[in-house]
């Protein structure tokens, strides 16, 4: 059990539309803690000396939810693959570092506080198609509609994205089109959410564009970032979706 | 014709517009180096020469010609647009940079083109325009042909240094614009699958680096070999 002496460089944002600005705090953090743990422990040093803690968004610290968002060091939720921000551990950084500390960029995820941004454009993407419509009633008997295995895997590893947004985050154009395609695929793949694809796609296209995320040039910063690994096949399913219901959808 | 209007103005229509003018481009080159290889030819350009009088005066070539141009213009000007839209929405840039995995060519694909629009410039400024639209062209006669004598004004063209390194230049931009823009083409379209998706990014990198070289080829050939 050693300690770590580190330096945290941290963006400073009191408001949405103030200018913000990096500030330089020490603190001594056990390598065993998560990342957000070691915040923490800034933050209630920030208390004791009257100061406004930094302000950080976290739920599950289980690396399923995609709450804790942040950009360490120059890459969302830090330097290990596959991970977020509360499954990053401090044994990961050096004794002595600085480790500069950002909120995600893009202008549909708005700065609110420090690192909290709105991410509320991802909600309303979800909100305009990212759904499977079904009627009530009676549970539907298990495994009544056969779905192959392949299709289910492929359809399973796109659902795992947790729409954190580390992909918007990643890509130097703030483009939308990882988590946008994660969850067309994950749901286009099954027979239940292909009956509605043709609208979803293009609903969802239609809300991402408009939410203003940036047009996306296959540069696959998203997926080296992205904790739940999806991949980029998921964005030529998405485009390959659009176009079909652009210029064969009914 | 709505829904058209609808599409291309989608970021993905806008994006599928950009994938399909830039193949169109990628076939171009082929097709242009190897009309152009024929500079090489020691025939005092005679080969060059009724090649270039055939390509400005036969109705078909002139037909594709303009939808050329058009599709140049067209995957400049929609290029130049993105990017800036696209660095706009970026906002705020972090201050710390750390990107993994990718290519320096995919993140400077505007700066790239503008390399390379500018070398067209000067490229058709010097020829195509020498040659379409006035007399400064000497003219040569081959088996009772008159044409233009292009062949000539390139020969003295690419016995300049600078002009030498504009090329140069212009086409070592072209070969990174198209180690990204090849393969990034075909995902646009939706074409990603593990049967030829490998097939395709090798293929792109071979394109990218095999076309600019046999372009370079041509200036540096005669500046060195045929003053």
């Amino acid at each position: 059990m050693s300690d770590l002496h580190l330096n945290i460089k941290v963006w400073r944002q009191n408001q949405k539309n103030d200018s913000g600005h990096f500030e330089t705090y020490k603190v001594t953090a056990n390598e065993h803690m998560s990342f957000l743990e070691m915040l923490d422990v800034l933050n209630e040093q920030l208390v004791r000396e009257k100061k406004d803690p930094v302000a950080f968004e976290h739920d599950c610290r289980e690396g399923i939810c995609g709450t804790c968002s942040m950009v360490i060091n120059g890459q969302p939720h830090g330097p290990l693959a596959a991970t977020t921000t509360c499954q990053l551990h401090m044994r990961f950084f050096k004794e002595g570092e600085t480790i500069v500390v950002e909120p995600f960029r893009a202008s549909a995820f708005p700065v609110l506080k420090d690192l909290v941004v709105d991410r509320s454009s991802f909600d309303r993407i979800i909100q305009s198609g990212g759904f499977i419509s079904v009627n009530t009633g009676q549970a539907p008997d298990g495994n009544a509609i056969p779905i192959e295995k392949d299709k289910a895997g492929k359809s399973f590893e796109a659902a795992a994205c947790i729409g954190c947004g580390a992909c918007v985050a990643a890509c130097p154009n703030g483009s939308a089109m990882l988590f946008t395609s994660a969850k067309v695929t994950h749901l286009g793949l099954l027979p239940q959410g292909k009956v509605e694809e043709e609208k979803r796609v293009q609903a969802m296209v239609a809300q991402m564009d408009k939410e203003g995320f940036g047009m996306c040039s296959n540069i696959g910063a998203c997926e080296a970032e992205c904790p739940k690994e999806i991949k980029l096949e998921n964005i030529a399913y998405l485009n390959r979706a659009y176009l079909k219901s652009v210029f064969t959808g009914e | 014709m709505q829904w058209l209007v609808q599409f291309f103005s989608s970021g993905i229509g806008k994006k599928v517009l950009m994938s399909l003018t830039g193949l169109f481009l990628i076939l171009f080159l082929i097709v242009h180096l190897i009309g152009n290889l024929q500079l090489l030819k020691d025939d005092g350009g005679q080969a060059f020469n009724l090649y270039a009088d055939f390509m400005v005066h036969n109705p078909l070539i002139k037909t594709i010609s303009y939808g050329l141009y058009f599709f140049i213009l067209l995957h400049a000007v929609l290029g130049l647009l993105i990017a800036a839209y696209n660095r706009k929405q970026k906002g705020q840039k972090y201050s710390v940079s750390n990107s993994q995995k990718t290519t320096w060519a995919s993140k400077n694909m505007a700066l790239l083109g503008i390399l390379i629009l500018a070398f067209i410039f000067l490229h058709m400024g010097d020829f195509w325009f020498k040659m379409k639209f006035t007399d400064q062209l000497n003219l040569q006669t081959y088996d009772g042909v008159t044409v233009k004598d292009l062949y000539a004004r390139v020969s003295v063209a690419y016995q300049e240094l600078w002009i030498v390194v504009a090329y140069l230049i212009g086409l070592f931009a072209l070969g990174f614009h198209l180690w990204h823009g090849f393969q990034s083409a075909f995902q646009t379209l939706g074409l990603n699958h593990k049967k030829y998706t490998p097939a395709i990014k090798g293929l792109g990198k071979i394109y990218a680096l095999v076309i600019p070289l046999a372009y370079a080829i041509i200036p540096i050939y005669h500046y060195f070999f045929m003053k």
